[in-house]
């Protein structure tokens, strides 16, 4: 009897039942459209008339036709080099300044959590837009040491601009990485005081081997979120000037949404997604050699 | 200098860098706060926080009513109907996932986990544009339906795995205890595991509230009508709408657009920064 072999495998698998929802939704708004995107790029496709079946006929206009690919391309790549080691750097040693216990230290933790919890709203653009306007805070600042005003959101220096505001947010980082340092074993630390090995010493021997998954677990999400990130640039520099802040993801929406070259953006984000998962299976294959874990995972 | 004046000495530099980084990572959204109070020719050519010249208090009426026939108080109705809905749908799927994935064997687990977690790493571009074409052909755009409905169906595996973590940290024997005494599995969820992890859920409930209310770019893509227009797109358009921008009233709504996320942080912050910490990230 089929209905009396579903309700044993049902006794058997209760935990199916708990996560029916999540894979309802993981089939229907993740899969689905993961497939479809792909069945999308090699279409011709702009929301009024069905798909058109193109081949790799957009893979190959990108490649060869687009001029806004390559430029858009490098400018994320600078702001991810901009953003992804200054982030985590700062999110480190922050964290190891933080790393003691004391109400004044968890008092900091949440004064730096702060810009994390507001860094994509709309009104941190604002807040933004006017500082570094020409005439704003930050030239007010700098002026006052006889430093020269500078046009922070001009062609040169706007990708640096937006980029301060991403490391600006760099608490949540650090808030894994002190969660992380709490976690390694006090006695390490005194029996390498014992030995008078020199701090630095310490530093790289202990330290940063107790904590390398972490920093490969930050390493990896601040790059796929980096390769992504647009919302400052459509808040703030609406991608100029000269398109000096046209990232990835805001050509991605430009075509999709304002253009509606629905099938050619598909191809595009492929583009973009099999540039990530490149990156990730690199960091993956190389972490076994820098990556130390106490405990096997028990999954 | 002896070994104590220098660990002294330590201690004040050590307190001098933590506060002037704090500083630094404050002053804009202090300044935000100071500026909504100043005159607007006060807001350009200076670094101070607080006015010095008189203090303006129509900055915030004007704010309020700025933006044509809508006002602030339509924009932050229609925050909360999204983000309320949204944020406990979203901590009841995903602690039912986790519990499913953290206390069960079932076939396929090892997939389903794998493919859950692998999902943190497919950037949201690539589904972007199907999703958008799914919600069109369901005929949601133009309501809150796309920013509601996939809540239900807990899409946000971060906070999955992070329930996930938590559940682990919580010994097993209590569930067998509950078992011995009849508790059904939902029972031993309801009555054992949370309120054990009420800090992780509570965590897990401020992260989607933080997303969704400051989220700016779905609601542009799925709302039309700016009858239904949420905090972050009314601040919007409350600077495009104006020319000759009042940035005193900008700043004011500004400040009020991020008022309960500040607020529900610090309320919640013990909570929150050491749920992350402790069930965040073991492995």
């Amino acid at each position: 009897m089929t209905q009396s072999k579903f309700r044993l495998f049902l006794r058997n698998n209760k935990g199916f039942l708990f996560i029916l929802p999540w894979l309802i939704g993981f089939l229907v708004f993740k899969m689905y459209p993961f497939f479809n995107s792909l069945y999308y790029s090699f279409t011709k496709y702009n929301l009024m008339k069905a798909p058109a079946w193109l081949g790799l006929d957009n893979y190959i206009r990108i490649f060869t036709k687009d001029k806004d690919f390559v430029p858009s391309l490098l400018v994320t790549l600078r702001y991810v080099i901009l953003v992804v080691p200054i982030k985590l750097l700062l999110a480190l040693l922050v964290a190891m300044l933080l790393n003691r216990t004391s109400w004044v230290m968890n008092f900091f933790r949440t004064i730096y959590y702060l810009p994390s919890i507001v860094g994509g709203s709309v009104a941190v653009a604002m807040i933004w837009r006017v500082l570094f306007s020409e005439t704003g805070v930050v030239n007010a600042f700098i002026g006052t040491f006889g430093i020269q005003a500078q046009t922070w959101l001009s062609p040169s220096l706007a990708l640096f601009t937006i980029s301060l505001l991403n490391i600006w947010t760099f608490g949540s980082t650090m808030v894994l990485f002190l969660a992380a340092l709490k976690g390694i074993p006090k006695d390490l630390y005194e029996a390498a005081a014992v030995d008078g090995v020199p701090r630095l010493t310490v530093f790289f021997r202990i330290t940063l081997p107790m904590i390398s998954s972490i920093i490969f677990f930050n390493l990896l999400m601040a790059l796929v979120n980096a390769f992504q990130e647009f919302n400052s640039a459509l808040l703030i520099t609406g991608g100029g000037p000269l398109k000096s802040t046209y990232l990835y993801g805001y050509m991605l929406y430009d075509n999709a949404f304002v253009s509606y070259k629905m099938g050619y953006a598909c191809a595009q984000s492929w583009i973009l997604f099999a540039i990530i998962l490149v990156l990730t299976i690199v960091i993956f294959k190389t972490s076994d050699k820098w990556t130390y874990y106490d405990d096997g995972g028990d999954f | 200098m002896t070994t104590r004046q220098k660990k002294h000495l330590w201690t004040a530099v050590h307190l001098l860098i933590c506060i002037l980084i704090g500083f630094v990572m404050a002053y804009p959204l202090l300044w935000m706060v100071g500026a909504a109070f100043k005159q607007n020719g006060e807001i350009y050519n200076n670094s101070h926080i607080f006015p010095r010249g008189e203090w303006v208090l129509t900055s915030w009426r004007d704010g309020w009513y700025g933006v044509g026939t809508l006002h602030f108080d339509t924009f932050i109705k229609n925050s909360i109907l999204v983000v309320v809905p949204n944020v406990l749908f979203t901590i009841l799927s995903c602690t039912l996932t986790a519990y499913g994935f953290a206390r069960f064997r079932f076939v396929g687990k090892k997939i389903f986990f794998m493919l859950m977690l692998s999902l943190l790493m497919l950037p949201n571009a690539v589904i972007q544009v199907p999703t958008y074409i799914l919600f069109r052909d369901f005929g949601w755009l133009n309501s809150y339906k796309p920013l509601i409905v996939p809540s239900l169906f807990a899409s946000s595996s971060f906070l999955i795995f992070m329930l996930v973590q938590f559940f682990r940290g919580i010994p097993k024997d209590l569930d067998e205890a509950a078992i011995i005494d009849g508790c059904s599995s939902m029972g031993i969820l309801v009555r054992i595991l949370v309120p054990l992890c009420l800090p992780a859920m509570v965590s897990a409930g401020l992260f989607q509230f933080l997303w969704t209310w400051n989220d700016y770019f779905h609601p542009m893509l799925y709302l039309n009508s700016t009858n239904l227009y949420t905090v972050s797109l009314g601040l919007r358009m409350s600077l495009d709408a104006t020319t000759g921008v009042q940035w005193n009233n900008i700043m004011a709504m500004s400040t009020l657009s991020i008022l309960p996320c500040v607020v529900l942080f610090f309320c919640l912050q013990k909570h929150f920064v050491e749920g992350i910490a402790a069930g965040g990230l073991k492995g």
